[in-house]
């Protein structure tokens, strides 16, 4: 099976992250890694190929520094990358990113397409149905849980209250949440494999897009301004007055918990 | 305190990388319950094997990296910083696989793949209850029975004992003395090999060894590593070796316990300001540092010696030496710069404390050590 996993470079979550005075992501300022959820892509890819046979390869749009993280990824044992790096990407909105990777993924026609079901900086979700659509492919989001029989996936579609089955043929794109596998580390030899692996490097002009129709110039959505978190706040507090019991279940019936 | 290490290539930068990863995101999270409940961690091993740090000395034909010994003890120390017994544990594994990697016939080293690989966990069986430092007058015997020997005796301070896969046995084949002793390579089923219960430790009790009882432990003769009677220098090759991974151990400890004491001593605040700035606790601080650095370069000395082919087993000697009991100082004054807090489990100085007494006596008590270099200067 001819599988490729979208990676994606972010600023690591568990530091301080903000963005530039260009209002895109600062990627300068902090220390960047793979988007934790691609992690479970990437590790799907793999249990995948040791089962079935086939061939897995990281498709990563971003800037050059995003290398790292493909050789990173390389590094747990895909085949090969693919690196789409254009200047005029700079401050690319969903719909255009969608359109990038929609265009490279074209030219690698995959049977399945595995991605993290959301990224830790923009956190919209919306990419692999985005990318569903364009490609015409299956969207099969939010999985904890993936079977592959021939052709045929079946996913366990992760949802608040349980989960849904769905099932579609290849081709296919299934994003992932971080409950359907444990990531494997990368291994010393893993690591030293993966600098003599291929990673072909494409620009918009080889995919046939323009540089207006990406980057801020093509960008659908504009960030106006941007506030950080507020500080938490403290909560209520339950002095018991001989009536602490009946003050908590009330708190606890207002928030819905009973 | 990031460490600046000059290492030999690109990949050890690597290596060092990935091991600090495998510590961090690994190791840091489990050491405490693992050593609360006194549990051998065989996942976490399992982890560490197929990231490939089980067998990184060893050749590449055999499924290991080929890693100079300058690198391998860099590896240990990184990882005895975090956990003194998952460390000790890829020294002790590492250890067991030099007889049938240096002296194994085809037959063994075809097992070599999954015992590098850390597939199959390994032990080595030399010490005996009467006997630790005097290891020339073993008395496990083993007497020839057709196509195999029959293994008698007992053995103590098995790291792994109950938990290894394989067990290398020195045993007494010939008379008395060094030149009587052989080293044969016993699975963990063999009947009559019998691990007893694991002894209850001051420290490391994630790694607690035992006693081996053998009863007459039928092993194949094809099992035989080396030449027969060829067991003790087989012993002392691989012990020499061993002393550079326990003043590894020794140093990484030690970096971390004057990382967390001077971490310590800069947010605790007595007499209106950080206790760091106080002299007493400064200079105490700059002692520890300094221990810690001389040790490191001692030990990487003598394993840079080992890696050129040069003799090192003095200078591996002067390395555990030094480094134990520089480990048992630093971390007896890291506990000092915290105080009451020290002495108290919620700080990691206090275990820290208790695994530092354990180096001074593994792989040849410090006494031992005293001797081999007495002996070298004065014949």
């Amino acid at each position: 099976m001819n599988i490729v996993v979208l990676v994606k470079q972010v600023p690591d979550s568990g530091a301080e992250r903000t963005l530039s005075a260009d209002f895109s992501v600062d990627r300068a300022s902090s220390s960047n890694v793979i988007n934790e959820m691609d992690e479970y892509a990437i590790e799907e890819a793999l249990k995948i190929k040791e089962a079935h046979g086939g061939e897995v390869t990281v498709l990563t749009v971003g800037p050059a520094g995003a290398t790292d993280s493909i050789r990173k990824a390389l590094s747990m044992g895909p085949d090969k990358a693919v690196h789409v790096q254009d200047d005029a990407l700079h401050g690319s909105c969903a719909v255009a990113t969608s359109k990038v990777l929609a265009a490279a993924l074209r030219t690698l026609s995959p049977d399945l397409i595995l991605s993290g079901a959301e990224s830790t900086d923009g956190r919209v979700q919306v990419v692999p149905h985005m990318l569903a659509e364009l490609l015409g492919v299956a969207a099969l989001t939010g999985a904890r849980k993936l079977t592959v029989d021939g052709s045929q996936l079946t996913v366990e579609r992760q949802t608040d209250e349980g989960y849904e089955v769905v099932t579609a043929a290849t081709p296919a794109i299934v994003s992932v949440w971080d409950t359907i596998n444990e990531p494997r580390y990368p291994s010393f030899k893993g690591i030293m494999a993966a600098k003599k692996k291929p990673v072909q490097a494409l620009t918009l002009g080889d995919l046939g897009i323009s540089g207006d129709e990406v980057g801020f110039a093509g960008a659908t959505s504009q960030v106006l301004e941007f506030n950080k978190r507020p500080a938490r706040t403290g909560g209520a507090k339950v002095v018991d007055e001989g009536n602490g019991g009946e003050q908590l279940v009330s708190y606890l019936a207002s928030e819905k918990f009973v | 305190m990031t460490v600046d290490r000059l290492l030999p290539t690109p990949e050890a930068h690597d290596l060092l990388d990935l091991t600090t990863e495998l510590a961090t995101r690994e190791l840091a999270g489990k050491v405490d319950d693992f050593e609360a409940r006194g549990e051998f961690p065989r996942d976490v091993l399992r982890t560490l094997g197929r990231s490939g740090l089980l067998g990184l000395p060893y050749p590449e034909d055999v499924g290991g990296a080929a890693q100079p010994y300058e690198v391998y003890v860099q590896v240990l120390e990184i990882l005895a910083g975090t956990w003194l017994g998952i460390a000790e544990a890829v020294s002790v594994h590492t250890l067991s696989c030099f007889p049938v990697a240096e002296f194994g016939t085809g037959k063994q080293r075809a097992m070599l793949p999954e015992m590098v690989g850390g597939e199959l966990l390994g032990a080595y069986a030399l010490s005996e209850p009467h006997g630790g430092s005097d290891a020339a007058g073993l008395t496990t015997k083993a007497v020839a029975d057709g196509d195999d020997f029959l293994v008698t005796g007992t053995k103590a301070w098995i790291t792994h004992a109950g938990q290894a896969d394989f067990y290398n046995i020195f045993c007494r084949t010939g008379g008395p003395g060094p030149r009587g002793i052989s080293c044969l390579l016993a699975d963990a089923g063999t009947p009559g090999l019998m691990p007893q219960s694991p002894e209850r430790l001051m420290g490391l009790r994630s790694s607690a060894p035992a006693q081996i009882v053998l009863e007459d432990a039928r092993i194949p003769r094809d099992r035989l590593v080396g030449e027969e009677n060829q067991g003790f220098t087989i012993a002392m090759r691989a012990l020499d070796a061993g002393r550079l991974g326990i003043a590894a151990c020794a140093v990484g400890l030690a970096q971390s316990a004057v990382d967390y004491a001077t971490a310590y001593a800069k947010e605790r605040e007595q007499f209106g300001k950080p206790i760091a700035q106080f002299q007493g606790i400064g200079f105490m601080l700059a002692d520890m540092a300094t221990g810690v650095s001389a040790a490191r370069a001692l030990l990487l000395n003598a394993a840079r010696l080992k890696d050129a082919g040069r003799p090192f087993s003095i200078e591996a000697a002067k390395a555990k030496l030094f480094a134990t009991d520089m480990a048992m100082k630093v971390t007896t004054d890291a506990v000092q710069v915290l105080g009451g807090a020290g002495y108290v489990a919620d700080h990691p100085v206090e275990r820290w404390f208790r695994e530092a007494k354990v180096l001074q006596i593994v792989e040849g008590t410090n006494q031992i050590q005293r001797l081999v270099i007495a002996r070298s200067m004065t014949g």
